[in-house]
């Protein structure tokens, strides 16, 4: 009690090293802590972003490309799938539900969705909840456009508003579809997914909207816009709605898109071509099995992906990247202890006369050597819990920062038992470093005696 | 007085740091109960070790030290401590104040670390009362909440009086208590000192190397002339 009275009354006199040491350790518990807060929180809010769905289906290519493109908004799609094979599957009799995905349009850089009310129906994510309107009502017509929240706050849009989306994923401007406005008439709750940010159009709407466009653009993701070669009128004949789709022929519309026709041909004719659809099917069990058969299709090649396995893989492609981070926050708060060790290693000579004297009044060298094992331990237990409170500081400042520019949304939840490990390991290393400079004042105490040394 | 056993009682010491390099030899020293004696040590002449030894810092190569009866070398290191604490109030010739902590809290700390000074604590006190009481005693009545870094060297050498007498320790030592101080204040530091001492009937040590203090005590011992280590 009197060595705990003497250790903190120690550390207040000396309370400009104290706040540093302190602030050194609560930082790096900080970090150590945060990491692992926004890694869940990410793992948590991807995978929350889609839920109930049994496959995500796509022209052939990588899981993860295919997860990306079509549920997060990330990167391109692969290619596209012929409506008559996604009509095709849509019958088949195990498959309960289908949401048809069409990509390619931006507004303002938010991705524009093409659908059905299907998506609105059978679309779930975190806790199994539905997407829904929270102004307005869902789209119905042609021109109709609902969007996600953040797509309305950011651009500031409201109910009635006239909006001309953009082809192509990136900026505005020279491909705009002038022609074809659209105007908002939902604006939908806010989910904390992707969905938030994207702009929600009819099948017909997107159709509508590419009229008299030509059938191959390959307006690359990072090319150019390809307006320059668009002949309005010229190439209406082969982009009407009902016409089969011809097969991709990318030098015949476009020279220099040879070479990119495949992954660039994110948009051809979606009057008749889909991104990626959405599956449902009547008993989950069955889901694998229609994977193996999706995946092996004749007429068209497809993948067909098991929205968590691919989550997995994908945790598992970025694990290294965790690590990395990991090992990174680990080395700081070696740092951070390393900090603590010289501030008080740094003190004993100074306070050699205060052992001194603290000996003369009858307390062992045991008593000294426990004074500074404590005082470590105060830093380490105060700056723990200094760091966690900034973890918290920071995830309430930095929460609606993370949901509006990447969606992520960050669960704050109480510390649960990992960052109690964490914080305990924090307390024993503080302690166990403590030891260090305890060991010397023990040693220092023996030899000086009450010999007062200066 | 002859019914209380020696304060201090020194037989056939022998110290050295290493073997063989002997720097205190003394045949026999004792100071009675109740005593106030001056020791004479001029620096180089053993007075840091006698005084460790005194209070079981170091133990002697040969021969005992008993303090109050005590021999200190038989106890293990951790009761030394204790005994020490207990029964010994220790006065430096600088710098005696733990900076950190107030006058009365500086005062205090012998009761706080050791249970039977605080027991010896009469008139039914509290150990913050008791060395309020103190520090007015030795006139710091004005001071008690000053911080001791901003205490004169004669108000921090009056505190660390206190705190050597806080708790009735049968044995004070102390080592040039008086050197910082100019005469006026060295007089006046010296008169309370005995005063208390009386009060509290504790044996007083008192070493200096200046030998003009030596005629207020009841006897003068000379540390050259005791220490025959190495042919002094």
């Amino acid at each position: 009690m009197l060595t705990l009275q003497l250790a903190l009354r120690s550390l207040r006199n000396r309370r400009l090293t104290t706040i540093l040491t302190v602030m050194s350790i609560a930082l790096s518990v900080s970090l150590l802590v945060g990491v692992e807060t926004v890694r869940r929180g990410i793992r948590e809010s991807f995978a929350g972003t889609i839920r109930g769905t049994d496959l995500i289906v796509g022209a052939r290519g990588g899981s993860q490309q295919l997860l990306m493109s079509s549920v997060f908004g990330l990167g391109a799609p692969a290619g596209s799938v012929e409506w008559s094979t996604y009509e095709r599957w849509a019958r088949h009799p195990g498959v309960a539900w289908t949401i048809p995905i069409s990509l390619g349009d931006s507004y303002y850089g938010y991705r524009v969705v093409g659908t059905t009310s299907a998506f609105f129906e059978h679309y779930h994510y975190r806790n199994d909840g539905n997407v829904t309107a929270a102004e307005g009502r869902l789209f119905e017509g042609e021109r109709d456009v609902v969007i996600g929240i953040e797509v309305a706050k950011t651009r500031q849009l409201s109910i009635g508003s006239e909006i001309v989306l953009t082809h192509g994923l990136r900026g505005t401007g020279i491909s705009d579809h002038e022609e074809h406005p659209f105007t908002v008439v939902g604006i939908l709750a806010r989910t904390s997914t992707p969905v938030d940010r994207s702009v929600f159009i009819t099948l017909e709407g997107i159709e509508g909207m590419h009229e008299g466009m030509a059938p191959e653009s390959p307006d690359g993701w990072t090319q150019p816009k390809f307006a320059p070669l668009q002949l309005p009128g010229a190439d209406g004949a082969s982009a009407t709605p009902t016409a089969p789709a011809p097969p991709p022929m990318p030098g015949a519309a476009a020279p220099e898109g040879e070479g990119l026709a495949t992954s660039a041909d994110e948009h051809a004719g979606h009057a008749h071509k889909l991104t990626a659809f959405l599956l449902g099917t009547k008993a989950r069990s069955a889901s694998l099995m229609l994977q193996r058969q999706m995946n092996t299709d004749r007429v068209e090649p497809l993948t067909a992906i098991l929205p968590a396995v691919a989550l997995t893989e994908l945790w598992h492609s970025i694990g290294y990247a965790e690590d990395g981070a990991r090992i990174i926050t680990g080395a700081v708060l070696i740092v951070g202890l390393l900090g603590m060790l010289v501030a008080l290693y740094s003190t004993l000579q100074e306070r050699r006369r205060e052992m001194a004297i603290l000996r003369s009044l009858g307390a062992g060298p045991g008593r000294i050597a426990a004074l500074l094992v404590l005082e470590s331990g105060l830093l380490a237990v105060v700056g723990a819990f200094v760091g966690l409170g900034l973890v918290y500081g920071l995830l309430g400042v930095g929460q609606g920062l993370a949901e509006r520019h990447f969606g992520v949304y960050i669960p704050i939840t109480p510390p649960g038992s990992l960052e109690w490990l964490y914080l305990g390991g924090v307390i024993v290393a503080g302690v166990l470093v403590g030891l260090v400079p305890a060991w010397r004042a023990y040693r220092n105490t023996l030899q000086d005696g009450l010999t007062i040394r200066l | 007085m002859s019914d209380r056993p020696a304060a201090i009682a020194i037989e056939d010491l022998v110290f050295g740091y290493r073997p063989g390099r002997e720097v205190l030899r003394l045949d026999t020293l004792t100071v009675a109960a109740g005593d106030r004696v001056f020791l004479h040590g001029p620096s180089g002449s053993g007075k840091t070790t006698l005084l460790g030894l005194i209070a079981g810092v170091l133990t002697p190569t040969e021969g005992r030290v008993r303090i109050l009866g005590q021999d200190l070398a038989t106890l293990p290191s951790s009761q030394r401590d204790g005994y020490r604490g207990t029964h010994i109030g220790y006065l430096f010739q600088l710098f005696n104040l733990i900076p950190y902590l107030s006058v009365t809290e500086n005062i205090a700390l012998p009761c706080r670390l050791h249970a039977k000074r605080r027991a010896r604590i009469g008139g039914g006190l509290d150990i913050a009362s008791e060395a309020e009481r103190l520090a007015v005693r030795l006139e710091l009545g004005q001071f008690l909440t000053t911080p001791v870094t901003e205490l004169s060297v004669g108000q921090q050498q009056r505190v660390a009086a206190a705190r050597a007498l806080i708790g009735a320790p049968e044995l004070i030592i102390a080592d040039e208590p008086t050197s910082a101080l100019d005469t006026d204040l060295r007089d006046r530091f010296l008169e309370l000192l005995f005063e208390c001492c009386d009060e509290a009937k504790a044996t007083l040590l008192f070493v200096s190397h200046d030998l003009a203090l030596g005629t207020r005590f009841h006897r003068v011992l000379s540390l050259p002339t005791l220490n025959t280590a190495g042919g002094r």
